[in-house]
């Protein structure tokens, strides 16, 4: 089962889309599900949401930032490559119903899965607002595939060069002060899940966060992925990537995610390939 | 005397992952083989969960008939280099072996690992039966079944989640008890026989069980083994410096991080407490010797007496340095900026036995701080429910146990659901060990011959 690789695309820079051929992974997706891949024989298993599925053609589409040695060695990759390991879909989908009116928020480069999820809502029936952020106009990509996901698109940048001046935040604050909202979604960067989170929760409205921890074998079998959701561990890779944004440990979560911040700072020094992407 | 392997240098193995003991060498086979005394009512094949023919394979030995050795033991145990270096034989053939009462027993697992690695399994001719099989996991269990199903002329596939194939033995059992090559000679022997490999394959994700019938299988062998790893549910448990042994052994055994060229990382601190005392305790403690800790712990809530584990794997962990607390049960992890910086005991003592005979430990109400930064946790697992839930949604309802473990007939191994069979770590008949996932394989690829030939005449 080959994973080949049959376009690919630089969003933006350093930000990748790539369509792989991957029936086994495609057959069953659904919005909110993740993969694994191994970019080469000595590569370590990543987590990347899927972005979006052909089930047509079994072809797989997943965007990514080169942040590291990983996806770095992912990017390098060109169409007609093949990548040694993909697995999926894995995680539970995001749940999907009809609550009303429901607001997708799409931090960064976390914003690729959205569309997904919001295409999914507006399909049962939700009205959709999606809020994307990005630091700058040019990290901003996929505005027309995203309009047609929801049914009102927002894009605030940090700098003001795209859409509105700000965090995604002070949209969801507008849009719940005007109407009633019946869940939010955050999929991004940690400190913008929570910051969603905290607004959302005094107002009583349900609210999910897609967890993006460190991950194994990402089938339940080594716990890496632990979070404490309302007081109980839980493993991201089986019972989430979804969980109640007001009951998760964030500070817990953020502790997690550093614990080899020393041993990737060390392999990004002897890195030669990311010293060249870093230049 | 009993023969006892070479084995490699106490200070010397600390820092690698080769092989801690050599094979006997055909001078020490011939004088532990005429050692055997060839019992009428032999007990050592009773010991032996599949009943290997023990004294008549031995005795080929001493007749300089290795290949037929080979046979002997390959008519009911397919994976005889794997078995001969990880059962725990003190507690299956040795440990009924007679001359154990007086001396030394038989070296049965030094003898058939011998074989096992100078032989090879017959070639048989395949005749093909038109029918597809369906197996769900490459561990013992798996492979196992896949020979035996394979031979009856079916076509089998073997799908793997993880991105290598051998299970427990791939990612758990550390090369320097099993050797990859012994692994890797196995798997390959079934590609020849034609026995499809699929990694990367969830079944309950990446397929159904419902779409493996819609595809064509017409039997599924489900041995997905037990491996979700239980946690102590203790205050401190998600600090950074926590692992459970799945983890810590995945990403050494499977992701060789600790190889700088492998791009997976690995957490290497300076003491570390293993929490558990059986065989995955031993393994992990042993790896932590050998990635680099300087003191490693192995903390377990009984005594010497009751350690679950193999004797080799203790005897071999003691003399590594890996320090032994007895008596101690977790507490608590302590904190230091989001990472471990300690960890406290509740000091037990042992009570009176339960009804299984074994006594329980008890609270003393006393604690102790060991100094560590490091704690990898391995009391056990449990069964993954990700075929169970996923087979729920398409209304085929297992009946499982209630930890989640199927629930399957003794002899055939056939689920609640017909046509379904389930066998080895998932569906436990007996302890959890490769040598009982092994024959778990083969009574159900038994069974699902018979099944499949019924059918066929139909």
């Amino acid at each position: 089962m080959g994973y080949k690789i049959l376009s690919k695309k630089e969003l933006c820079p350093n930000q990748f889309e790539l369509v792989i051929e991957a029936p086994y992974v495609v057959r069953n997706a659904k919005a909110g599900q993740f993969i694994i891949f191994r970019a080469e024989e000595n590569g370590e298993r990543v987590p990347l949401t899927i972005a979006d599925v052909d089930k047509s053609t079994g072809a797989l589409t997943i965007v990514f930032m080169a942040v590291g040695y990983s996806t770095q060695k992912l990017a390098e990759l060109n169409v007609g490559d093949e990548l040694v390991d993909l697995v999926g879909p894995l995680g539970q989908p995001t749940h999907i119903k009809k609550y009303g009116t429901v607001v997708c928020l799409a931090g960064g480069y976390g914003a690729a899965p959205c569309y997904l999820i919001a295409k999914a809502f507006k399909e049962a029936g939700n009205k959709v607002y999606m809020i994307m952020g990005a630091r700058t106009k040019n990290l901003i990509f996929w505005e027309e595939k995203m309009k047609d996901a929801c049914t009102e698109l927002f894009i605030t940048t940090d700098d003001g060069t795209l859409g509105e001046k700000g965090f995604v935040t002070q949209v969801l604050e507008r849009i719940m002060n005007s109407e009633k909202v019946d869940y939010a979604i955050a999929v991004g960067p940690l400190p913008m899940m929570r910051a969603v989170a905290e607004l959302t929760r005094d107002k009583g409205i349900y609210t999910e966060a897609s967890m993006n921890p460190i991950m194994v074998d990402g089938t339940g079998m080594c716990g890496a992925c632990r979070v404490t959701v309302g007081g109980e561990t839980k493993f991201a890779c089986v019972d989430g990537p979804d969980f109640n944004a007001h009951l998760i440990d964030f500070d817990e979560v953020i502790n997690r995610s550093k614990i080899y911040k020393d041993e990737e700072k060390k392999r990004s020094e002897n890195c030669n390939l990311l010293k060249m992407a870093t230049k | 005397m009993r023969q006892r392997p070479i084995e490699q240098d106490i200070f010397e193995r600390r820092n690698n992952f080769n092989a801690v003991e050599e094979n006997l060498t055909a001078e020490q086979v011939k004088i532990e083989a005429s050692r055997c005394l060839n019992c009428k009512n032999p007990q050592c094949v009773k010991g032996c969960p599949v009943n290997i023919q023990i004294p008549d394979f031995i005795k080929a030995l001493k007749e300089d008939n290795l290949e037929q050795a080979g046979e002997i033991i390959r008519q009911t145990s397919m994976l005889p280099s794997v078995c001969g270096r990880v059962c725990p034989q003190e507690r299956q053939c040795e440990g009924k072996c007679i001359l154990g009462i007086k001396s030394e027993p038989i070296a049965i697992g030094a003898l058939e690992r011998y074989v096992g690695d100078n032989t090879e399994a017959k070639k048989v001719s395949i005749i093909p039966s038109g029918k597809k099989v369906a197996i769900i996991g490459s561990g013992c269990a798996g492979i196992t079944a896949a020979a035996d199903l394979r031979k009856a002329g079916h076509e089998v596939t073997i799908f793997e989640a993880l991105h290598k194939f051998g299970g427990v033995l791939r990612y758990g059992i550390p090369p320097f008890r099993l050797p990859r090559k012994v692994l890797d000679r196995e798997i390959k022997n079934l590609q020849e026989m034609g026995v499809k490999f699929e990694k990367n394959v969830i079944v309950g994700k990446s397929i159904t069980l419902k779409q493996l019938k819609e595809d064509g299988f017409d039997a599924i062998f489900i041995c997905s083994g037990a491996g979700l790893p239980k946690m102590m549910n203790i205050p401190g448990e998600n600090l950074n410096g926590v692992f459970s042994a799945n983890e810590f052994l995945t990403r050494v055994n499977l992701m060789g991080a600790n190889d700088e060229d492998k791009a997976t990382p690995l957490k290497v601190g300076k003491s570390v407490a293993v929490i558990g005392g059986g065989n995955v305790a031993m393994d992990a403690a042993r790896t932590a010797v050998r990635v680099g800790f300087e003191i490693v712990y192995i903390v377990y809530r009984r005594t010497e007496a009751e350690l679950p584990a193999r004797l080799e794997e203790i005897r071999h962990a003691k003399e590594e340095g890996v320090k032994f607390v007895f008596l101690h049960a977790p507490n608590e992890i302590i904190e230091k900026n989001g990472y471990v910086d300690g960890m406290k005991f509740e000091i037990m003592e042992l009570g009176a036995p339960d009804e299984t005979g074994r006594r329980s430990p008890i609270g003393t109400g006393r604690f102790k701080v060991l100094d560590v930064d490091t704690v990898i946790v391995a009391l056990g697992t449990g069964p993954n429910p990700i075929i169970q839930k996923s087979a729920s949604t398409d209304g085929i309802n297992f009946a499982t146990d209630k930890r989640g473990y199927f629930i399957v007939d003794e002899e055939t191994r056939e689920t609640s659901i017909p046509t379904i069979f389930a066998g080895g770590d998932v569906a436990p008949v007996g302890a959890s060990n490769a040598i009982n996932a092994m024959g778990a394989g083969k009574k159900a690829a038994k069974a699902i011959n018979k099944y499949l030939a019924n059918n066929y005449n139909k």
